[in-house]
């Protein structure tokens, strides 16, 4: 066993950090404000290789492997929620197509979303099927060599920001899981558009939109996988989503602590700093103990994938664990801040917002508890 | 074209403390980093060679912790790194320091450029890049805000107190440089992983053919007697009378302190 990180990753660790302190936290109040993302820090992130991280050389990528993804994903969270789980996002899309693509649609797509030249967003989500995901609805029909997808994909992560999307619909509506499948879909593409933007309550920095598909036709080499995968192929991605979406509550917890525990060491109260008081000391231990504990939780579970183990249950935990270590330490920053947290001069209060999706987000914190609880359930039956 | 660049690992923050017994710098627990403009000189070297073609040596010299600073230079894209390290030339004031590297530069012959950083944010002296092109012979341009190269010469745009100058020197030469010049880039995924395999070398006294009187120490004609912070005081004095009254009276406490009105 050995906890160390090897001198690769600690030296990325850094670099993340460097690039999100200088590049990415100074703006992420006005993307905030804005309600819209930042290409500038996109492109910036993309000559710096990031998106390339988990993906071999042959595509562009580094090959640095998935924990060395989620800890870029800790890190650009410690400064911007939002820009981290674009990334995540992307990711989403673009681990389906290098696990199943063909030779062809891998040599079609892969080298500009692991350069970071285009944005990727995954779609599962439709208005009336979100933890329930086999109930979507959407659906594709064959029409020689072609398919004619309709529908309407809601909360879609990178929604018109990104140029190439993987979308599942049911190509077999008399069967549940089983029916979907998965198709590749650009942007452009006659019959499909962008539709409502979401205005959310965190993580504005990110895009979040409609997708409508109105008999839009597509080549059968689109399909991804097979016919029927789409369901597995989206648990399969899913699983290293939620992987970094740990990552994220992480990033985002380590930056609240860190700014609560300054706060609370410089900010005067009853004749000498709020650290003295044992009631503060107790959240700032509460907060450090959830942090350290998802933070092995994520690695342990990006580090399985690396291994090329199985991880959903190691994922499925670490995304549960840390988006709610990561909603406690939003929660306790503010009211170490006190009234200060409360106001928008102050950058907790963001974080909170931020952290709230991360419990709803690539499968809520209830329906994964029920993943994880009947996994463990099956192996003592 | 082989350029040299020197480079020292500072600490990250600028906040340091002295330790008020030994007059050192508290570096335990510390995080450290390249000297911020010696980023800069290596990134020059890299656009250089980027499109010139040719080799970036590293160069630096320190305790064995200065290998992480190197190893980040590598993975910046330096094609080489060497660490002058022995226990000799600890407590090197800057001319025992620019003696030391101006050795290590002599090993790497021929060299074309030799890039620093204007001055080190720990210590502030500014004097090591120009000693080094002393020691060495060759000519030399301080605080460079922009550099082109043709042939074997440079061209620099310097900063002084009225403007710029723009000089040409033959090559070799010795350029230090501000951060006007450039923005570093950061390290890419590939490239700290290629780093890794690209070598350190350690070169002591004995591999850099010093001569022991000049070097460390017993080298360094400078002595520090004592380092202390500066004590911070405010003084508050409150000018009472009418308005015409206080601001003649503000007018010539300014003037009484140098200040021009």
């Amino acid at each position: 066993m050995d906890f160390k990180l090897s001198e690769d990753l600690e030296l990325w660790r850094k670099t993340a950090r460097e690039f999100t302190d200088n590049e990415v936290a100074p703006y992420d109040e006005e993307m905030d404000r804005a309600n819209d993302l930042s290409w500038d820090i996109i492109h910036k992130m993309s000559d710096a290789g990031m998106f390339g991280i988990p993906y071999p050389e042959e595509y562009g990528g580094s090959n640095m492997g998935s924990l060395a993804g989620a800890i870029t994903i800790e890190e650009l969270a410690r400064g911007s929620a939002s820009i981290a789980l674009t990334l995540d996002a992307h990711w989403l899309a673009t681990d389906p197509i290098y696990l199943f693509g063909t030779d062809e649609q891998k040599k079609k797509y892969l080298p500009d979303l692991v350069s970071g030249k285009k944005l990727a967003a995954f779609a599962l989500t439709e208005p009336g099927a979100g933890s329930d995901a086999a109930g979507i609805v959407s659906t594709a029909v064959r029409d020689g060599d072609h398919w004619v997808l309709n529908g309407t994909k809601a909360w879609i992560t990178n929604g018109g920001a990104a140029e190439v999307y993987v979308i599942a619909v049911k190509t077999d509506k008399t069967k549940g899981a089983r029916g979907i499948s998965t198709f590749i879909v650009e942007k452009g593409t006659p019959g499909f558009s962008i539709g409502k933007k979401e205005d959310k309550m965190g993580c504005r920095g990110s895009v979040t939109t409609e997708l409508i598909l109105d008999n839009c036709r597509i080549p059968e080499s689109n399909l991804l996988g097979k016919e029927g995968e789409g369901f597995k192929i989206a648990m399969i991605a899913l699983d290293f989503g939620r992987a970094c979406v740990g990552a994220m509550g992480v990033g985002t917890a380590q930056s609240v602590m860190e700014k609560a525990a300054r706060y609370a060491n410089q900010r005067q109260a009853f004749g000498g700093p709020l650290a003295k008081l044992q009631a503060i000391q107790f959240k700032i231990a509460d907060m450090a103990m959830g942090i350290e504990a998802a933070r092995l939780m994520v690695y342990h579970a990006a580090w399985k994938r690396d291994q090329g183990q199985r991880y959903s249950q190691e994922a499925a935990m670490a995304k549960v664990f840390g988006a709610e270590v990561a909603m406690e330490a939003c929660r306790e920053a503010i009211q170490i801040f006190g009234g200060n947290g409360y106001s928008r001069d102050y950058p907790v209060e963001r974080c909170l917002r931020d952290a709230k999706l991360l419990e709803i987000g690539e499968g809520a914190s209830e329906v994964l508890r029920m993943v994880i609880g009947s996994t463990t359930l099956r192996q003592f039956a | 074209m082989h350029i040299v660049v020197c480079i020292k690992q500072v600490p990250k923050t600028l906040d340091v403390r002295i330790d008020p017994v030994t007059n050192n710098l508290i570096r335990e627990g510390m995080e450290s980093t390249i000297n911020m403009f010696d980023e800069n000189a290596l990134e020059e070297a890299l656009l250089l060679r980027d499109k010139f073609g040719g080799k970036i040596s590293v160069i630096s010299m320190g305790p064995p912790q200065a290998k992480e600073a190197l190893r980040k230079a590598l993975a910046m894209g330096a094609d080489e790194a060497y660490l002058f390290c022995d226990r000799a030339l600890g407590g090197a004031d800057v001319l025992a320091t620019a003696y030391t590297l101006a050795q290590g530069v002599k090993q790497l012959m021929p060299v074309d450029l030799i890039l620093c950083g204007r001055h080190a944010v720990d210590a502030d002296t500014g004097q090591v890049g120009p000693e080094l092109a002393e020691l060495l012979g060759w000519p030399q341009a301080t605080l460079v805000h922009r550099l082109e190269h043709d042939d074997d010469r440079i061209t620099v745009w310097r900063e002084c107190e009225e403007g710029m100058a723009v000089w040409e020197l033959p090559l070799p030469a010795v350029v230090t440089v501000g951060k006007e010049i450039n923005k570093p880039r950061y390290p890419t995924p590939i490239g700290i992983i290629r780093s890794g395999k690209k070598p350190i070398t350690v070169w002591g006294a004995k591999e850099l053919d010093v001569d022991e009187d000049k070097i460390g120490l017993v080298g360094s004609p400078t002595r520090v007697t004592r380092l202390f912070s500066p004590e911070r005081t405010s003084h508050v004095e409150m000018l009472t009378g009418g308005a015409e009254q206080v601001a003649s009276l503000l007018v010539a406490k300014l003037r009484e302190h140098k200040i021009q009105v």
